[in-house]
């Protein structure tokens, strides 16, 4: 049986005779179809993000998308004279994406067979097709959450907070304060795993544990009291990052087993990893318990590296690892190794709040007896 | 190896407790746009965040080919410039 073939995450549009009918320099009313503008909105729900590689001048056609009312829905859009491969990859580059996760729509046949040329794994499609692009399966994800429904806003939201990034004189937890961050962590319910399952299937996560759950491991767990599924979510002035972390947390006698930490990479920057940490450090430290972690090196998770140690975890032996069940994964009687999964140890004591953020968050140790 | 005779690789030569801490007080100069005492401690003075401390392990690991994981990776060690420096001298003769 053939697999479900990979989804689409940007559509790249050629302009003249492709989303709009006719050629801009030969006639500045150029007339966009509703069923083209039907397809553009569609997607857009979809979380599909969308760009332009056209070859054109490039003040008039950006005013000409404005004046039809749809130039918010593109990303990092080329318009000028170059290679149209050259305005493919360099969208797909700026937006971090795999090139099969890029589709391209051009009338000519020529500009297809150059892109194709120089990027095999980009889809491309005639300008005929367009109107049956949002049928086809590449183009169909099985949930829509909330957060692909806002994903082009997301990224849009992103681009100007890197731009006064940029432009900011100051330290960074001076800009992060600018920010006005605001972190939320929760119990989760089915709705936030739906979230969370997307930030799972990206490729762009920091899971710290390298191992994966299963959203239906994660659901099973739901309602189990000896476990704890958190999400987080964040956002600031300039819009929501949606929901970017999960935590998975075993309650076990004199310790918590942190199982699962994943934390998208677009707030990595601003010291999500660390709040978090610092916060479930607290809440141990409240509980009057040790904390326990999982962590397995991977070459996409060094930050989170970094995170663990300098929050204070450490590979130290203590007795309190020995109480943990032997039907867990990755808990050994000492702290140490498993199938490459270490499992590092902190005793936990208060600490602050975050300076750079606003945080709210469940009280875990409620209606829990410390046990020492 | 012969003694008596001053031998001193170009590598060794660049990498001197002095020349560390100088380069080090430079970079925390233009990112955190303060000029700092070797002993200060960057973190309880709230010049620098974990975030900013996770910047350094990758600029001090570039910077002088050093791998820095485990139980070196810990924020006593990132706390001063002389406890970078000296982290730098241990990892580079290790």
């Amino acid at each position: 049986m053939p697999d479900a073939p990979t989804l689409v995450k940007c559509l790249i549009w050629d302009l003249d005779n492709t989303l709009w009918q006719g050629t801009l320099l030969e006639d500045p009313g150029v007339r966009l179809p509703d069923e083209i503008r039907d397809v553009i909105i569609t997607l857009d729900a979809r979380g599909i993000l969308q760009s332009i590689a056209s070859k054109n001048d490039h003040d008039l056609a950006w005013q000409r998308l404005e004046d039809l009312g749809i130039a918010e829905y593109f990303v990092h859009p080329r318009i000028g004279w170059g290679r149209k491969s050259d305005s493919v990859c360099g969208i797909a580059d700026e937006l971090n994406f795999a090139m099969n996760t890029i589709a391209f729509i051009d009338d000519l046949p020529s500009e297809r067979a150059e892109v194709s040329f120089r990027a095999a794994e980009v889809r491309c499609y005639p300008a005929e097709q367009a109107a049956s692009l949002p049928g086809r399966p590449e183009f169909r994800p099985d949930v829509v959450t909330v957060d692909a429904r806002r994903r082009r806003q997301m990224y849009q939201a992103s681009f100007r907070r890197d731009a006064e990034r940029e432009s900011f004189a100051g330290p960074d937890e001076d800009f992060l304060r600018s920010l006005e961050l605001v972190m939320a962590i929760k119990r989760a319910d089915e709705e936030d795993l739906s979230r969370v399952e997307e930030l799972t299937l990206r490729t762009s996560q920091m899971n710290a544990t390298g191992v994966h759950y299963s959203d239906a491991a994660l659901r099973g767990l739901l309602a189990d009291p000896g476990h704890e599924v958190l999400t987080v979510t964040l956002s600031d002035r300039f819009g929501p990052h949606g929901a970017v972390g999960v935590m998975l947390l075993e309650y076990r006698p004199g310790v918590w087993h942190l199982k699962l930490l994943a934390t998208s990479c677009r707030v990595v920057s601003f010291g999500a990893g660390t709040v978090i940490l610092n916060w479930l450090i607290d809440q141990a430290a409240r509980a009057g318990v040790h904390l326990a972690a999982d962590f397995r090196r991977t070459d996409r998770n060094r930050m989170m590296d970094i995170a663990y140690r300098f929050a204070g975890f450490a590979e130290d032996p203590c007795a309190c690892l020995t109480s943990t069940s032997p039907a867990s994964t990755a808990s050994t009687a000492s702290a140490g190794e498993r199938d490459g999964v270490q499992c590092l140890h902190l005793a936990a004591a208060p600490r602050p709040g975050p300076t750079t953020m606003r945080l709210t968050a469940p009280d875990l140790t409620a209606g829990r007896v410390p046990v020492r | 190896m012969t003694t008596g005779q001053a031998i001193t690789p170009v590598t060794a030569e660049a990498v001197t407790a002095e020349a560390v801490s100088e380069a080090l007080t430079a970079f925390l100069a233009e990112r955190i746009k303060t000029e700092v005492a070797p002993d200060q401690d960057l973190f309880a003075s709230g010049l620098a965040s974990s975030m900013f401390a996770m910047q350094l392990v990758v600029h001090l690991e570039e910077t002088y080919d050093i791998a820095i994981i485990g139980p070196e990776l810990k924020l006593d060690n990132f706390r001063t410039v002389q406890a970078m420096t000296a982290l730098v001298l241990r990892l580079r003769d290790g």
